[in-house]
């Protein structure tokens, strides 16, 4: 696998604020490579604002400010060289609701690719192929590649939304709540996709379901706002199974035993 | 028992009475007006063709659609609406030629990149411009861009089609620049948000994402400039020449269906053919400036069902 060992991000004393209201403060962690990291805790707790950092989406939003660093395979992603929009083709998004381009299955797929510089007909056949393939999406998709992406199902048009950023071959895939809009069949199959990726990229998901997290992912984090005034902040973080059996913080039991959020 | 009931119960035959009555009243009123703007389309519609109905009955609707000399005070009369409708056309098509790309190069900075005060001035501006009236784009025109476009060209004369077009295309520009903008701005944020993700810079995103997903409602404001262009009357009469020839090109004078109309309705005896065939001309008119913008209207209709709005 070409991606083999990369894609890891430290995390340093990260904080991010919006104009002057500080969002989230004081965050420090790891993201392995090669595995599934869950972000969770309730509403309002910052983490998709820290999903936002990684590829640094909050660049399209004025007036947010990134403090600490956020280093990607070692490199500092917020450095003066480094171009957003490179960073984005190694660190893909899916978002919380499906958001296909209004063209066909096969185009949404080949617009990564073709907009970095992908012209041959042959590659972009194997790279929407292997795409669809890896998002589980193959086997339904390949009849109806030229149909327009708004005719797929809503868990449909996630898995599309899945092989679209799949096909940069990105080391890391961002989802943000990736399964939130969609039925319980859809969600399973999404959860069985992810299952399937680790091995070959690595996966920062946002959940506020913690059944999902549980099941889904290597390591945990759990963030939280205490008060209105004070930012979010990064409350624990390790490895899922030990995170929800024998959690260290008295916080994380809480909420992971349901007496709050 | 509750306040309300309390209430009623006090004044149960007066003031509840009274209020009904309003209700009735307020929506007959509204449903009235809607019938009003369908009854007088269809007034304008049968005035018309009350009106034509000389000329179609005397020289017929294809004989005057087909007919390639226009005539209509020699002995030996012609009413052929070729030349007017290929005058028309011309302007027509060198008025899109300049409004629709500038119009839409305007409308995606203002939508896409312009931000805060920018934005805003670009837009009054935009609507400033569907303000003014269209004799002072002629007279604009007549000052500034016949000498030019005569000397420029090396032509006989600058009253050409061409030039009644490009001031044509400046007065529809607000129109295609709203209406361009608005189906921009009904983009969801999420596809631009896609693209950015996938590292694409704004620019492309603007060209491969935003603007094909709003290439509907920019059709609908070509269209709507088109009904515009078609029906404008006061700028052709001063620019275009009004020459009765069937132009080959835009370089040469002209003369429109708008134009005609306008220049030959005050020396026509009323009643007479030669009135009644201007009443013809202003049924195609109607017809074909109807049809496009109904053409339009559907397109818009169907880009709100799209995005859900």
């Amino acid at each position: 696998m070409v991606n083999a060992n990369t894609g890891s991000f430290e995390l340093e004393d990260v904080s991010v604020a919006y104009g002057n209201e500080i969002a989230v403060a004081g965050v420090s962690m790891t993201v392995p490579p090669q595995a599934v990291t869950a972000l969770i805790g309730p509403s309002g707790c910052g983490k998709s604002t820290l999903l936002r950092c990684l590829n640094r989406m909050n660049d399209e939003i004025g007036g947010v400010t990134v403090g600490g660093t956020i280093r990607l395979d070692g490199d500092d992603i917020y450095a003066k060289r480094v171009d957003s929009v490179e960073l984005r083709i190694r660190v893909g998004q899916v978002f919380q609701k499906p958001n296909p381009f209004p063209m066909s299955v096969y185009d949404n797929i080949a617009y990564g690719p073709r907009t970095h510089g992908v012209r041959n007909r042959a590659e972009l056949d194997a790279i929407v192929e292997h795409s669809l393939t890896r998002a589980a999406l193959w086997g339904e998709a390949k009849s109806f590649l030229k149909k327009h992406a708004f005719e797929l199902s809503g868990g449909q048009q996630q898995r599309l939304c899945i092989a679209r950023a799949l096909a940069t071959e990105p080391e890391v895939l961002l989802m943000d709540e990736p399964a939130s809009a969609l039925d319980p069949i859809s969600t399973q199959q999404i959860e069985d996709t992810i299952a399937e990726l680790k091995d070959s990229v690595t996966i920062v998901i946002v959940t506020h379901n913690m059944q999902q997290a549980a099941r889904i992912s290597d390591r945990t984090a759990f963030m939280l706002r205490e008060t209105m005034e004070a930012p979010a902040a990064l409350i624990e973080v390790g490895d899922t199974r030990t995170m929800f059996t024998n959690p260290s913080d008295p916080r994380t039991e809480a909420y992971i035993t349901g007496r709050f959020g | 028992m509750s306040i309300g009931s309390l209430i009623d119960s006090r004044d149960r035959s007066g003031r509840a009475a009274i209020r009904r009555t309003a209700e009735a009243v307020a929506s007959g009123l509204i449903h009235a007006s809607g019938w009003a703007a369908i009854l007088i389309l269809a007034a304008i519609a049968s005035f018309l063709l009350l009106n034509a109905s000389r000329a179609l009955g005397e020289v017929g609707l294809l004989t005057m659609l087909t007919g390639d000399s226009w005539y209509p005070t020699s002995d030996n009369e012609q009413f052929g609406f070729v030349p007017m409708m290929a005058g028309t056309a011309w302007v027509t098509i060198v008025a899109l030629l300049t409004a629709v790309p500038l119009g839409v190069a305007s409308a995606v900075y203002i939508s896409e990149f312009a931000t805060g005060r920018v934005k805003e001035i670009s837009k009054s501006i935009i609507e400033f411009m569907a303000a003014i009236p269209s004799v002072v784009y002629g007279l604009l025109g007549i000052a500034l861009l016949v000498p030019a476009v005569k000397d420029i060209l090396g032509l006989d004369t600058g009253l050409t089609a061409f030039t009644a077009g490009v001031v044509v295309g400046i007065m529809v520009l607000p129109t295609i620049v709203s209406i361009s903008e608005d189906a921009l701005h009904a983009v969801p944020d999420a596809l631009r948000q896609g693209s950015a993700a996938l590292g694409n810079t704004r620019w492309q995103t603007v060209l491969k994402v935003v603007l094909p997903a709003a290439s509907s409602g920019i059709f609908a404001a070509t269209m709507l400039g088109m009904g515009r262009a078609i029906g404008e009357t006061m700028v052709v009469l001063m620019l275009a020449g009004n020459a009765g020839i069937i132009p080959g090109d835009p370089f040469v004078s002209v003369r429109t269906m708008p134009g005609t109309i306008a220049a030959e309705m005050g020396e026509v005896v009323r009643g007479g053919l030669h009135y009644s065939i201007l009443f013809a001309t202003g049924l195609v008119l109607f017809a074909v400036t109807f049809a496009i913008n109904l053409a339009a209207d559907l397109v818009l209709e169907r880009q709100r069902k799209r995005w859900g709005r």
